[in-house]
């Protein structure tokens, strides 16, 4: 099977450069094919392999194929080689197979835009960039497709490059994510230059061998990685341009910025967690981080009307209890929610896409509506979305992936009270922002007319993808349900299970309930608030706080008015100040000196005989004059 | 060898009396001499490992005469990896020179491609000279035709831009002229005869303070020349006013003797009185870096813009060169070659909508991707190319310039680093401000040419091929970085460097 590997980044690499070099020769039918086939065989392959690694597990659980030596430098000697153990193998999975219904689900949604064949070289790209990104085995490799994915996000989010502010949208998710890249190259570089390695293997063996527990140096580069990661998965303080990166169309908005390119994150955390074990300030930080991003962006999904931006923030939140699990040791139960968070997520998107299409462009939930009869399709997938994302017990997959973070986030010696409370008064606030979508944008009365609706190429994902939702959790079992772990076993290898703390045990059943809960309560407060029209809610609602809180939470929590006042005007400011260069001036100064000195010796030399009489005279009378002086 | 260099010259003359009879002749004059240049410097390429040339040092070609034997002057080139990777630049980007400015010169067609193939026989003279006396008159060489090219066939404002070109370079010359007399004079009052040639005055035991003297005055003609910051000043106005060709020439290959000097002459001359200065030059490195960014993302001017780039771009190969070790080095070689591939397509772009739109103008372009597609996705690459890209070339510069230096300071580095961030926002912001956006000018203009696409898929094809598997180029530096880094004594002086060299490969 090793053999193969080169073939999942491979494939959507070359369906790029075919689309990129040819793409406007092509008819739409042509350039989908491609677009859709390429991707598609890349999930086969991605399929074949994982279905391999399961059923004949290698030595050393995992298959590896260098390709070339990418620079050997003294050293500095990153290949150009691919590792497909376990946790590379469910990242791949879910990145080609959600990818590829994803690509599906564009070629009919985007049919008919201009730039059809760019939208899908870009899109084929960003797959190859992102199986790069998890299945490279070194940091350098990894680098490249995490670079890559950058890009493309940037180029996907400003495809409509017409209006400007879709392109200012792009910069600023290129920007901010590349603030946390640099201080990813600077954790790589830290950790060649201590370690000699950049193959993650080595690299992690090295680093256990080497640094005790808790050593500057493990710390310092477990933090400056944490801050990549903090820019790519959208986290405090780097979260800002995932809101805004709703400019892009909706499937990639559902395929980059909710299923896969933003969980590299928690990928690259859950990777290196042998540096993060030696490193417990930067581990809990992870998991504080965590914990505050998700109520803050649990929050401000609430306020929002957009129903992207809902689905943006929520994605953040999300993201948010990943990191909190990943920062209480509990590495496979991220991996668990990043997968089914994949699939619930890019469902809603896909879902929410088709509303938006069937109101011609309207992205309001106020202005949505009466959808459970006139675009059944659309509401089922969003519904069965919605309730995967709510965590509603048993019946979906969200819930099995949320209940286990939640309870290790209170079992594992690394947990707390506070992180539990945290993660539970995120349920509340998921159940709540989620439904209240539901309640308003697809349950309420609405008179708009449907203008277009998904045929078999948007359906199918739809229809997959639910099913996903709803039985992905399956893999998991927790203990009270005939405790079959079947991820958690399939990922030992990689990512060690976290202990649990003596006398934990007896609290998981009142835990889970406590959890349902939270999620009964939220959708109930929704339902309260924008179905019944309680009274109380909208006093608090149109009460002037109340809108002034609404405000605050509507631009997000006033991160991007902080950033705009202490970052970017003073860089703009300092450029516009000094666009004529303040060196050159100093250049210019000395230039007109010169000029100013020239005038001035000029003037002795003007070919006025009397003047050079009176220079004459006053020349010698100053010399008789210091001649006498000198005198004794 | 020294047909590298003839082979210019004459073509030049013979580009210079054709281009009495037709405008076409000189073109195809120029490109055939400067591809055959490029082809006859390709079989110097080093076959098989780097250890088939041991024994010579890491000379792949070396070849003398005396010249003014009285005063130890003599005509001596030598190549090894190092040159040859330059001269290869130069005739490459000689080429594309010479094929943007197919269109876009129409006076004087004969004259043009002389300076233009003179201006690189001086520098190709330059990478090669191994007399000091020799050197200089190479670096004058490459000035003078030069300073014609951007004063004839330049812009709105070349006069001020070339006179300022002159008098920058011709100052730092001066101050080059006297360092090596003053070196010679130096090596000469220890006994030994008066000589010029550099591998006799490679040795040379100088006082510390005269050591400093020297070494400053080299520092600063190639600091001009590279630029650095504050010397940089020059530039934007000269490559902005230099026709396309001349632009390219400039950015790709004349900056690069500045960093080659500095390589080949600086450091190992003065070894101690370099490793005095490498904090300072170091971080005068990590200034320009982030001071040419911010500069290029506040213009107006698209090749402004793109000139800036430089002025960063170099940052890193200082900072490369004074962080001294086989990374760094390795680092700023690959990045030099990135810089003249990436920037040198960048002005080919801008030349090709400058001839289409008469404006450089960002304020009047915009929109332009539906109107130039090819042009438009050529231009993205380019752009993304510069900001450092992993996959493309100058991503391979800049992290192993950055690995090395961070061996050396890893605050400054850090520093240095926040240059990825600065490179994305003003890279991004050619794109939006020349392509993207509503195009509300009405500009009906046509894609790139079958010559203009060719010209840019051969570069794009380098820098992808540098990006992905560098190994080659990286291989071929090698011994004569191996060779430089011991010449520096870097062995011997590694307690009193602020830098630890790895010398270890």
């Amino acid at each position: 099977m090793s053999n193969w590997l080169w073939l999942i980044p491979a494939l959507p690499l070359a369906g790029f450069a075919l689309l990129a070099l040819a793409g406007r020769r092509l008819t739409p039918r042509g350039v989908a094919v491609i677009g859709v086939g390429s991707v598609g065989l890349a999930a086969l392959v991605a399929l074949l392999a994982c279905a391999d690694l399961v059923a004949a597990p290698p030595p050393g659980d995992a298959w590896i194929q260098e390709l070339w030596r990418w620079i050997d430098v003294a050293g500095f000697a990153p290949a150009i080689g691919l590792r497909l153990d376990p946790l590379a193998a469910v990242m791949v999975a879910v990145v080609t197979g959600v990818g590829f219904l994803i690509h599906l689900y564009s070629a009919e949604s985007m049919a008919g835009e201009e730039g059809y064949a760019r939208y899908f070289a870009y899109l084929n790209l960003f797959v190859a960039a992102m199986s790069i990104l998890v299945l490279a085995d070194n940091l350098l490799f990894l680098y490249l497709g995490w670079e890559g994915v950058g890009l493309c996000s940037y180029l996907l989010i400003g495809f409509w490059y017409r209006d400007p502010a879709n392109g200012l949208a792009a910069r600023k998710a290129f920007i901010v994510t590349r603030t946390g890249d640099v201080a990813f190259t600077l954790g790589v570089l830290l950790l060649f230059t201590r370690l000699g390695s950049l193959d993650i293997q080595t690299l992690m063996q090295e680093a256990a061998r080497q640094w005790p527990a808790g050593s500057a140096l493990a710390t310092a580069a477990a933090a400056l990685l944490l801050f990549g990661a903090l820019g790519k998965s959208a986290q405090l303080p780097l979260q800002t341009w995932l809101p805004d990166a709703m400019a892009g169309p909706t499937p990639v908005s559902a395929l980059i910025h909710a299923a896969t390119m933003v969980t590299a994150g928690v990928y690259l955390i859950a990777r290196l967690h042998v540096l993060y074990a030696l490193a417990p300030a930067v581990q809990a930080a992870v998991a504080v981080i965590g914990a505050a991003t998700l109520l803050l962006a649990g929050t401000c999904a609430l306020a929002q009307r957009d129903i992207k931006r809902v689905l943006a923030y929520s994605t953040i939140s999300q993201i948010g209890y990943m990191f909190l699990a990943l920062g209480v040791g509990a590495w496979s139960a991220a991996i668990f929610h990043f997968m089914t968070h994949a699939f619930f997520k890019a469902l809603l998107f896909l879902s929410a896409g088709a509303v938006i299409q069937a109101f011609e462009d309207e992205h309001d939930i106020f202005r949505m509506g009466g959808l459970r009869r006139r675009l059944p399709l659309a509401f089922w997938s969003f519904v069965i979305g919605a309730a995967s994302l709510a965590a509603l017990p048993l019946v979906t997959a969200g819930f099995y992936s949320k209940d286990l973070i939640l309870w290790q986030a209170w079992a594992s010696p690394l947990g707390s009270r506070w992180l539990w409370t945290a993660g539970w008064v995120g349920a509340i606030l998921t159940g709540a922002y989620i439904f209240r979508v539901v309640f308003v944008a697809f349950l309420g009365e609405s008179t708009r007319r449907i203008v277009r609706r998904p045929g078999w190429r948007m359906g199918l994902p739809l229809v997959v993808l639910s099913a996903l939702s709803v039985v992905g959790g399956l893999v998991e079992m927790p203990p009270m349900l005939g405790n079959r772990p079947l991820l958690s076993n399939f990922l030992r290898p990689v990512l060690p299970p976290v202990g649990a703390l003596p006398g934990a045990a007896g609290f998981e059943t009142a835990l889970s309930l406590l959890a349902f809960i939270a999620t009964v309560a939220g959708v109930y407060a929704a339902y309260r608030g924008y179905v019944r029209r309680a009274g109380w809610f909208v006093r608090i609602v149109g009460s002037h706080a109340g809108t002034i809180v609404n405000g605050f939470l509507l631009g997000g929590g006033g991160f991007d008015a902080l950033y705009e006042k202490l970052l970017v005007r003073p860089f703009v400011q300092l450029a516009h100040w000094d666009r004529r260069d303040f060196v050159d001036a100093a250049y210019a100064g000395l230039a007109r000196l010169c000029r100013v000195l020239y005038r001035l010796l000029s003037v002795t030399q003007n070919g006025r005989v009397r003047r050079y009489a009176a220079g004459i005279v006053v020349g010698a009378v100053a010399a008789v004059a210091i001649a006498l002086l000198e005198l004794p | 060898m020294s047909a590298l260099i003839a082979i210019p010259l004459l073509g030049g003359l013979l580009a210079w009396l054709a281009g009495s009879r037709s405008d076409a002749w000189p073109r195809w004059i120029s490109l055939a001499a400067l591809a055959s240049d490029l082809v006859f410097a390709l079989s110097f390429w080093p076959h098989g490992s780097a250890a088939g040339i041991a024994g010579g040092g890491p000379w792949l070609a070396e070849t003398g005469r005396p010249w003014i034997p009285s005063l130890g002057i003599g005509y001596h080139l030598g190549m090894d990896g190092l040159s040859l990777i330059l001269v290869l630049l130069a005739a490459f980007l000689g080429i594309v020179a010479v094929a943007s400015s197919w269109t876009e010169i129409r006076e004087r067609v004969g004259f043009f491609h002389f300076n233009l193939l003179w201006t690189l026989a001086g520098a190709i003279g330059v990478f090669l000279a191994l007399d000091l006396f020799l050197f200089f008159f190479f670096w004058e060489l490459m000035l003078v035709p030069m300073y014609f090219l951007i004063a004839i066939w330049g812009h709105e404002n070349r006069r001020y831009a070339s006179l300022k070109f002159f008098l920058f370079t011709q100052g730092s010359g001066l101050l080059m002229l006297v360092s090596i007399v003053a070196l010679a004079l130096a090596h000469a009052a220890t006994g030994a005869v008066l000589s010029f040639d550099y591998p006799q005055l490679l040795r040379t035991p100088l006082a510390p303070s005269t050591a400093r003297w020297i070494m400053l005055g080299f520092f600063v003609a190639f600091a001009v020349k590279l630029p650095m910051v504050p010397f940089h000043t020059w530039l934007p106005d000269a490559h902005t006013e230099a026709p396309t060709g001349g632009s390219i020439v400039l950015a790709g290959v004349l900056l690069k003797t500045g960093a080659y000097g500095l390589l080949r002459f600086v450091v190992p001359l003065f070894p101690q009185a370099a490793a005095s200065l490498a904090p300072w030059a170091m971080a005068l490195g990590a200034v320009g870096i982030l001071y040419g960014a911010v500069l290029a993302f506040a213009q107006d001017d698209l090749k402004r813009l793109v000139a800036y780039t430089s002025v960063s771009h170099l940052g890193f190969v200082l900072l490369g060169a004074f962080a001294w070790n086989t990374w760094a080095l390795d680092g700023a070689v690959m990045q030099m070659v990135a810089h003249g591939v990436s920037t040198g397509a960048l002005f080919v772009l801008v030349g090709a909508l400058q001839e289409r739109t008469g404006t450089r103008d960002m304020g009047r372009l915009g929109g332009l991707w539906a109107a130039v597609p090819r042009l438009a996705a050529i231009a993205m690459f380019f752009a993304v190319a510069s900001l450092g890209l992993p996959g493309l070339a100058n991503f391979v510069g800049e992290i192993l310039v950055l690995a090395g230096a961070f061996r050396v300071d890893a605050s400054l580095t850090a520093i240095a680093a926040l240059g990825l961030i600065t490179a994305v926002i003003y890279a991004l912001a050619l794109v939006q401000r020349t392509f993207h956006g509503e195009e509300r000018h009405g500009w009906k203009i046509a894609d790139g040419t079958a010559r203009e696409t060719a010209t840019l898929g051969a570069m794009i094809a380098v820098s992808l091929w540098l990006g992905c598997y560098p190994q080659p180029v990286l291989d071929a530096a090698a011994p004569a970085l191996e060779s430089l880094l011991g010449s520096s004594g870097a062995g011997q002086l590694q307690a009193s460097l602020p830098w630890t060299s790895i010398v270890t490969r």
